[in-house]
Parts: structure tokens; C-alpha cells; sequence
């Protein structure tokens, strides 16, 4: 492992937490599969919510968003 | 407000043990006493309720010769690929480098980097190609590996390796700030770590 108080790994470097980095491997990783597993894994990965910006102390009415995994 | 300050403040002491590894486990079930105590002195009829700790099972002990099988669990966060399967050997993929895993190896946490993770039982060897993760080695000889994505290596597809790499190394030539680099960085070495799954 990296020597005590020597160099960050380049991610670190660069501003990116390790759980963007291990997400943005897993991505790649999934988008390399081949066919029926590609597709199971980006359904798997996918992430359903609804969001609601309140003004005012109320709120407005929500979008519901399904993406498939972003950074 | 500070009435609990001085029970608060008590308690590290009252433990005096000193901190133990993470990578060691308590060899029989541990029952939160100082829990179970203050219970009892505020309502001595009343059972104390369990605490998840009471309900985990405890891990074998260190036992004190060499035990001839490394058990694996092998844990996604989807699926739990391999659950307490005793095998000779898994060499994992950490970022020092590929490192063997045999019974009686000392305890260790590594950090993987993409990389082939292959377990080996007699003559058959899986191998698996790990996103990133982590794989921590406990004295008593078994292994715990866990992992964002991992996928059976004849799961690939090189041609989207290829076309990927090529995308990749084009981006990392391109990019301007650290961030974009970074990220370049990071596409290039997986992909070429596909491909050398794929290949070696």
C-alpha cells in the first residue's frame, strides 16, 4: 500500500472521492460485457426516483427520473 | 443537557481493552455486558433486548496450526458469489500487485485495483475480472473479498475493450483539466486491464 504520507493515488490527486472512482470502474466494466449480461447489469443499475424542489416551504410539483447510473 | 456527560465520558475507560485489528474477530458470540448492566439496574425484571451483535454468528477462531483451507466469501453488492467456499489458493488482483492467498497468510487488508482475481481449487480455476473492491485476509484463514462489480472473465466482449481503450487513450491525449485526465486515467487502465484478462 502507499507509503505513509507518500504520494495520493491520481484520482485522489484529481479531486475524485474512491467511491466515484469504484463506481466509474464498475461502469466501465459493465459496459464491456457482452450481450444478454450487458443488459441485465445496466437494468440492475438502474435507479428510479423522484425528486421535488420546494420554494417557499412547499413543494413543487416532482420529476420523476429514471437514468441509468451517472457519475 | 450534560447530566450524561460524565456516563458518557466514562465509557472508553470502562472498556480498558485495548483497540483490537479489524482484521482480528472475536472467537465466541460477545454480549454487549455494559449494556446488558445499565439494563439491569434501570429495570431488573425486563430481559435485555438482543443487540445485532448477540445475533452474529462468531468466526472461527485462529486456530493454532496451519489450517490446509482458505474459506472465501466472495461478496457483490447484488450477490453473494462465493459464501464460505473452502478453497487452496485465490490470488487477488491488489494495487501492489497480484498477491497469492494461501491458508495461514497473514492478516492483511488490500486494496484492488481492475484486475483477474482467479481461486483455485485442485485442478479448477476460476477467475473472475474485479471492477475495484477490497480484499481483507483474517488470521484464522479466511478471506473476505468484496467487490463493486465482477463478472466471470468469458463474460467480456473485446471488441468493446478494444473500442473502448481506443476511446480512452484519445480522451487522456484530449483532456484539459485534472478532473477529465483523471477520469481518461482511469478508462485506459481498465480497459487495458480487460484486455489483459482477456488475453493472459
Amino acid at each position: 500500500m502507499a507509503s505513509a504520507g507518500g504520494a495520493a493515488p491520481f484520482w485522489r490527486a484529481a479531486g475524485m472521492t474512491y467511491i466515484t472512482y469504484s463506481n466509474i470502474c464498475a461502469n466501465l466494466v459493465r459496459n464491456c460485457l457482452k450481450e444478454p449480461f450487458k443488459a441485465e447489469a445496466i437494468s440492475r443499475e438502474r435507479v428510479h426516483f423522484s425528486l421535488s424542489k420546494w420554494v417557499d416551504g412547499k413543494p413543487e410539483k416532482p420529476t420523476i427520473r429514471s437514468d441509468p447510473t451517472e457519475h | 443537557m450534560f447530566r450524561r456527560a460524565t456516563t458518557l465520558l466514562r465509557r472508553p475507560l470502562m472498556g480498558a481493552t485495548s483497540r483490537r485489528f479489524s482484521t482480528d474477530l472475536p472467537a465466541a458470540a460477545v454480549e454487549d455486558s455494559s449494556f446488558v448492566e445499565a439494563w439491569k439496574k434501570v429495570s431488573p425484571n425486563v430481559d435485555p433486548p438482543k443487540t445485532p451483535l448477540a445475533y452474529m454468528k462468531p468466526r472461527p477462531a485462529t486456530p493454532s496450526s496451519l489450517p490446509s483451507k482458505l474459506t472465501v466469501n466472495f461478496v457483490l453488492p447484488y450477490a453473494s458469489e462465493l459464501s464460505a467456499k473452502e478453497v487452496d489458493m485465490v490470488i487477488v488482483p491488489a494495487t501492489t500487485g497480484q498477491m497469492g492467498v494461501l491458508p495461514g497468510h497473514v492478516a492483511t487488508i488490500a486494496e484492488l485495483k481492475p484486475g483477474v482475481l482467479s481461486v483455485h481449487e485442485g485442478n479448477d480455476v476460476t477467475k473472475y475480472f474485479v471492477s475495484s473492491g477490497f480484499a481483507f485476509i483474517h488470521a484464522n484463514s479466511v478471506a473476505d473479498i468484496i467487490a463493486v462489480e465482477a463478472v466471470p472473465v468469458d463474460r467480456i466482449d473485446a471488441n468493446l475493450v478494444q473500442k473502448g481503450l481506443q476511446d480512452f487513450t484519445q480522451k487522456l491525449n484530449s483532456a484539459t483539466t485534472d478532473l477529465e485526465k483523471a477520469e481518461a486515467q482511469i478508462g485506459v487502465d481498465v480497459h487495458s486491464a480487460l484486455n489483459s484478462a482477456l488475453t493472459g
